[in-house]
């Protein structure tokens, strides 16, 4: 859900930038024109953004209430509403101390996974993004092919190759078995290399070079500027992506220690269903719960710096 | 809810995948290793030299056990690890015994997909180690699970001899006996459907373990398996048959809950009394206290209904054992952990920590068939559930590649339930669809 809709906006986001960027003067009238139409209020338009708003914030809403309840209230009171007693507190205290407090752990390979992972992954499609579109050298169109390619090849179908590979290699059930294969985004490069096309000004390159500027120099002091809308844009996906990782890690790893949040979670879910298990469903949502937190806070704050760059571009020249 | 039943389809898939591979290894003898076999004495030496295992299981009794073999054994590491529970754990050691490295040296696997590991050539034949000689300790039926084409492939642990769990309050507030045959039990479930159009007499949506189960104890034998690669597949047979026509009438006729098992709603419908039984394997007491706290006191057990009166039948549904992988480099300690965590020693933890043991000694002790349960209202379940375990139907067994077929079986037999037609039409789809895999996977099939 989350995942599709960050795909949405950065789409069209990455059109709304090309479109700008290739408008500049001549077009200003047309666009102020359109700006009036937009604020034409639709009721339909309203009622349907409405009910999915609805439908994507209810089951938020029904995590909220649920995890403020006791295992035993859980399975005894309405869903969508909350039951007597206030066990939010409880609940997550004890998500954070259940059994050793192996959800503590979870949160921080996730954490480790997420900034190595989506970090990285995010710096090598920024720079090989800008390459392609700024450097022309022989073979371009070739990986232009392959990474078109990549992007229609879904993660899933790999999983299980990629774990017989890193089996040969000795790296299943080590970290470098989910951060490795989470540090290649094609969609990312892809992404960045539309941008850079029209955000970075092959020109403003030319006057960087005339002045003496090494091409490491360049990249990092003008063209990274210019380009942090669209780093922030794929560096919030493959945050996204490595966060919600699940297959993956699922069939890599079989050591508890390193599982991310995803599979663990799952692992506390699946105890209940065993003879003699402890069911603990109330901790399990309260950590999904926690589990989504800083998603939700990545997502806000890194919106902010998204936004504000669209504008600084959309105002330029 | 969806995303996890499509994770479980993934998961079959891969696992279906990496089963393609491993029939290849099919054909190369198993056993010929050079830890194939060993004499007491060397198992007992090789327990007291520096060494480790790795364990993969999910069963939380498994903890306590490592516990204390490592107390008894200070010299073996043993590395407990859970990667999964159930299908989860079967796709794993597939796909490690597809790659060849990174397999446990013991693994914990259910009676249902054991045959899968075993004629694959995954595990190793314990009679090398002297297995064979432990039949005694273990009820028929369990023994019978894990004896597979002459070898012994595991040891086993727990078992789910099924009883019917049934809740005492809702019978008496409508008059009802409790149920002792099938015609009775389909009765009951017009009553109290008829009292209470929310309620019901029991849950269920289509579940392969269940319906196998359910064929077992009507004396079905729809698998056969000859040789490791002969298989026959008959749905229509007496015994299916027979559980097919009884069930149809509850199915047809809208009479049971369409709750999913483990889900919200059925943890709700046992607590509040809208699902009023459950026939269920004997290890469903301890999910009941911890899953449904509030409905304490309400519940009880009695015998499987059977479709003759007075002739007293059973299945086994669910439980396992553990085994020890063919690719393990430690096996005589391997086995040696198996010893202890499937003897008597392991199996005195396992009971007491609600495991529902297979061990003849631990079903037939003083302690635990005086057993007063509370949450039971006193009632002295384990007589009923060890009963159930002696009137198991002899002569099951399931298929080679079970964990696939079980999977396609929502799209079988689970369209009869959803449509509220008749199942034996289901049954020959999946029968069908299971003749099909076996031939595209090598197996002779012959499906009648």
């Amino acid at each position: 859900m989350t995942t599709e809709a960050t795909v949405t906006e950065a789409i069209t986001t990455a059109r709304g930038t090309e479109r700008r960027a290739g408008s500049r003067q001549p077009r200003l009238h047309r666009s102020v024109r359109r700006g009036s139409t937009v604020q034409r209020r639709s009721i339909l338009l309203t009622i349907v953004m409405g009910l999915l708003a609805l439908y994507a914030l209810l089951p938020l809403f029904w995590l909220l209430v649920n995890s403020t309840k006791t295992q035993r209230a859980l399975f005894s009171s309405f869903g969508l509403w909350f039951s007597g007693d206030f066990a939010l507190w409880d609940n997550i205290v004890q998500t954070l101390t259940y059994h050793d407090g192996e959800f503590v752990r979870w949160f921080g390979n996730t954490l480790l996974y997420v900034v190595v992972g989506a970090g990285g992954a995010t710096l090598l499609a920024t720079l090989a993004g800008y390459a392609l579109a700024k450097y022309d050298f022989p073979g371009r169109r070739a990986v232009f092919a392959v990474v078109l390619g990549a992007v229609a090849v879904p993660g899933t179908a790999l999983a299980v190759p990629t774990f017989l590979m890193f089996s040969q290699l000795g790296l299943t059930n080590t970290p470098w078995a989910i951060i490795l294969p989470s540090l290649i985004s094609p969609f990312g490069l892809y992404l960045i290399w539309v941008y850079a096309s029209d955000a970075v000004p092959s020109e403003l390159l030319e006057a960087a070079r005339i002045d003496g500027s090494g091409e490491f120099r360049t990249f990092f002091t003008v063209s990274l500027r210019l380009l942090a809308p669209g780093f922030v844009t794929v560096l919030l996906f493959t945050i996204v992506a490595t966060w919600n990782n699940y297959f993956l890690p699922l069939i890599m790893l079989s050591e508890s220690t390193w599982y991310p949040l995803t599979v663990g979670l799952n692992s506390w879910n699946a105890q209940a269903t065993t003879a003699g298990g402890e069911a603990i469903y109330h901790l399990v949502i309260t950590g999904s719960l926690l589990t989504i937190v800083p998603i939700v806070v990545a997502f806000l704050f890194l919106q902010r710096y998204w936004q504000s760059g669209l504008a600084a571009g959309s105002v330029k020249q | 809810m969806t995303t996890r039943s499509t994770i479980r389809r993934w998961a079959g898939v891969a696992v279906a995948a990496a089963l393609a591979g491993s029939l290849a290894a099919c054909a190369t003898p198993s056993g010929g290793s050079e830890q194939g076999s060993a004499s007491a004495e060397e198992i007992a030496a090789a327990l007291q030299k520096e060494s480790s295992i790795t364990v993969w299981g999910w069963a939380p009794q498994l903890e306590p056990i490592v516990e204390a073999f490592e107390e008894k054994y200070p010299k073996i590491d043993v590395k407990l690890e859970n990667v999964g529970t159930g299908n989860d754990h079967y796709t794993k050691l597939q796909n490690a015994i597809k790659a060849g490295t990174g397999a446990p040296d013991v693994a914990q696997v259910e009676y249902y997909a054991l045959p899968q590991f075993a004629l694959s050539g995954a595990f190793a034949d314990l009679t090398g180690f002297g297995a064979d000689e432990l039949e005694d300790q273990y009820t028929a039926s369990t023994w019978g699970s894990v004896s597979i084409d002459g070898g012994v492939y595991a040891l086993p642990q727990d078992s789910g001899p099924m009883a019917m769990f049934y809740r005492a309050d809702v019978f008496e507030k409508l008059g009802l006996e409790v149920p002792t045959t099938w015609d009775e039990y389909i009765a009951a479930g017009q009553a109290i459907h008829a009292a209470d159009p929310n309620a019901y007499i029991t849950n269920d949506v289509g579940d392969a373990g269940f319906t196998t189960s359910m064929i077992w104890q009507a004396g079905g034998q729809p698998y056969a398996v000859e040789n490791g690669t002969d298989v026959t597949i008959d749905f229509a047979d007496e015994g299916s048959t027979k559980w097919a026509d009884t069930w149809n009438q509850l199915v047809e006729n809208e009479l049971v809950a369409p709750i999913s098992s483990w889900s919200d709603e059925w943890y709700q419908g046992l607590g509040d009394g809208s699902i009023a039984t459950l026939v269920i394997g004997a290890w469903m007491p301890g999910n009941l206290e911890s899953g449904v706290p509030d409905a304490a006191g309400k519940w009880r057990v009695a015998p499987m209904p059977t479709y003759e009166e007075g002739v007293a039948a059973a299945a086994e549904n669910g439980g396992g054992g553990d085994a020890v992988l063919e690719q393990s480099k430690n096996k005589l300690v391997a086995y040696g952990f198996l010893e202890f965590l499937n003897g008597p020693e392991g199996a005195a933890i396992h009971a007491a920590n609600g495991g529902f043991p297979s061990t003849v000694a631990d079903l037939e002790s003083e302690d635990f068939l005086g057993y007063e349960s509370d949450y039971f209202g006193g009632q002295k379940i384990n007589e009923v559930l060890v009963q159930a375990s002696k009137d198991v139907v002899p002569g099951w067994s399931y298929l080679p590649f079970q964990t696939y077929a079980n999977s396609i079986y929502g799209d079988t037999v689970g369209q009869s339930y959803a449509n509220a037609s008749d199942l034996n039409e289901g049954l020959a789809a999946w029968q069908e669809a299971s003749v099909q895999y076996g031939i595209d996977q090598g197996f002779t099939v012959n499906g009648k």
